[in-house]
């Protein structure tokens, strides 16, 4: 990574504590710690199970609506303000303040979810009073959370190359429902003949196949993650993000920035 | 060598809903602009200004034409490292301080470290800001906001200093640090190009101004000559509670302000009106022969007819 593309990515990643963006962490804390209370109170033998599918749910929940609110505004906000104005001024190439914003915007993510998941480990601890092997898989489901997240910034960044602040949230929370329920597309689109189906196939194989990193059941359950499905998804997640990061460079590159 | 040489920019917008009407934001523009000058762009606003600005910081992309900066295309990534630009009513980072906004900019210009952290703490001592070095950009007025554009667009030591409208929104202690400034640029032999529409600024720091209006620019002048002919005519300002007669036969044209009267009258009638005075006992103040300035010339550019007119008028009478 070059020095400008870093200091770009730690500066979004700046701007986004200071303003206060981690504050969510307080919410989660306070829904986890009354989650777990409750859950000890009422739950027989299922603790585990239900801590785990409330705490990682929480956690996809809390990081995709922050990715999206972050990374609608990452450009348009910049333009609006004409901050954009004395950067691109500079020997900064406009790929490079895109890749920057993408990468600022992951890690303000990425730190997001760590402490929150180390909210919903405490909470397991709790309830559990001591860690078993099989949660280790709870690890590999928080890594599928976050390659998620990944896809989620690329896509509302790509819309918000083009398009206002609020269609943009509108496109990417609508793709992010979509992708959601891609396993039910595709087996809707086996099921229908003719033009219909050819269309629920094209659409199940362009929107975001978010069911296939949707492992918390699973892991809730303490069953394992295969290896390959891990691989697979990781490499789903960075092809699918360049590409929604690279739609977005190419429609930058050519913006004027009135 | 030319430090900016812009040749036929154009820029037309396509307008509308189906984005299919062109609307054009300026005319083709060719204008040189040489090493160490300082350059007054005047207009009113919505004339084209900031527009031809955003167009050599490639901001925006022109419909015809091209510009080169420093001898290289306006495309050219290294030309960046060279330049410095300050925009209109600047907005920062709210979150950052002075300081870590002038580390990021010095990032980006890929100054080096320990040389960004020093030319860091020079700018914000240059710009007054010395003390507020840790405050958030959200607390600071819209002076020092203007002091802080004005910080990161000399950070790097450009060659070349673009400036929009940088008097914009500042007191008159304000205005007068950034005249002092853009002096001081002019005397370490930087080439200064800033947009104004106050025109006692352009005057007071200006080599040569460029009018534009609607797009177009109507013409392209030295601040020294515009300002230095004479135009056959003498002010002479004196004492007196009303015109004295004798002066109004003289066919003076006068003012009555307070105890003080000016009067303006052809240069040939200048000993007869000194002599009236004289024997009046009037006590005179001053006496000078009035010059075309630089308003004149602007109203003249964005309004050749009216002007034209006047001038018609005048020579009928």
């Amino acid at each position: 990574m070059n020095s400008r593309i870093r200091s770009i990515a730690f500066n979004t990643f700046r701007e986004a504590v200071r303003d206060r963006v981690l504050y969510n962490l307080i919410a989660f804390a306070l829904l986890i710690s009354a989650a777990a209370i409750l859950v000890g109170e009422i739950s027989i033998d299922i603790e585990h199970l239900v801590v785990v599918n409330l705490g990682l749910t929480a956690v996809s929940l809390f990081g995709v609506v922050i990715a999206i609110f972050i990374g609608i505004g990452l450009v348009s906000k910049e333009i609006d303000k004409k901050t954009l104005y004395t950067v691109l001024s500079r020997p900064v190439r406009r790929w490079e303040f895109v890749v920057g914003k993408f990468f600022g915007l992951t890690g303000t993510l990425v730190v997001n979810t760590f402490f929150m998941a180390l909210g919903v480990f405490l909470a397991l601890l709790y309830v559990a009073h001591k860690f078993e092997k099989a949660d280790a898989w709870v690890l590999a489901a928080l890594y599928f959370i976050v390659l998620q997240f990944l896809i989620v910034c690329a896509l509302s960044l790509f819309f918000s190359s083009f398009s206002t602040p609020l269609m943009s949230a509108v496109f990417t929370f609508a793709l992010f429902i979509i992708g959601s329920l891609s396993e039910d597309l595709r087996g809707f689109a086996r099921m229908t003949p003719g033009l219909a189906g050819w269309i629920a196939t094209g659409l199940g194989y362009i929107v975001p196949n978010f069911s296939a990193f949707n492992v918390i059941n699973q892991v809730a359950h303490g069953d394992a993650v295969p290896g390959r499905l891990i691989l697979l998804n990781t490499a789903y997640a960075v092809l699918y993000s360049a590409m929604a990061v690279s739609g977005a460079v190419l429609i930058f590159q050519r913006r004027n920035l009135k | 060598m030319a430090a900016i040489e812009i040749l036929n920019l154009e820029k037309s917008y396509l307008v509308g809903f189906w984005h299919k009407r062109p609307k054009l934001a300026l005319r083709p523009l060719r204008l040189t602009i040489e090493e160490g000058e300082v350059f007054g762009f005047l207009g009113p606003n919505g004339a084209g200004k900031t527009t031809t600005l955003k167009l050599l910081m490639g901001l925006v992309f022109p419909t015809a034409g091209s510009a080169r900066l420093l001898g290289m295309d306006i495309n050219d990534p290294r030309v960046k490292s060279q330049i410095g630009f300050l925009p209109e009513q600047p907005y920062f980072y709210d979150h950052l301080t002075a300081r870590e906004l002038l580390n990021y900019y010095g990032s980006l210009s890929g100054v080096p470290g320990k040389t960004c952290a020093a030319r860091v703490e020079e700018m914000l001592a240059r710009v007054g800001l010395g003390g507020s070095a840790n405050v958030q950009l959200r607390k600071f007025s819209k002076g020092m906001l203007q002091r802080v554009g004005l910080a990161q667009a000399i950070l790097h030591d450009p060659k070349l200093v673009f400036l929009d409208e940088p008097m914009s929104g500042l007191d008159p202690m304000g205005r007068r640090e950034v005249r002092e400034l853009i002096q001081q640029l002019r005397s370490e032999g930087k080439t200064v190009f800033f947009s104004t529409h106050i025109l006692s600024d352009a005057e007071a720091l200006c080599d040569r101004v460029g009018i534009i209006h609607q797009g177009e620019l109507r013409g392209v002048g030295a601040v020294a000559e515009l300002t230095s002919e004479t135009k056959g005519q003498v002010e002479i300002i004196f004492c007196a509670p009303s015109v004295p007669a004798s002066l109004k036969g003289l066919g003076a044209e006068a003012r009555v302000s307070g105890d003080m009267v000016s009067a303006v009258l052809p240069e040939e009638r200048q000993d007869a009106a000194l002599e009236a005075l004289r024997r009046e006992h009037l006590r005179l103040i001053s006496l000078a022969p009035v010059r075309s300035s630089l308003e004149e010339y602007y109203i003249q550019k964005l309004h050749p007819a009216a002007e034209q007119l006047e001038q018609a008028k005048g020579a009928g009478a």
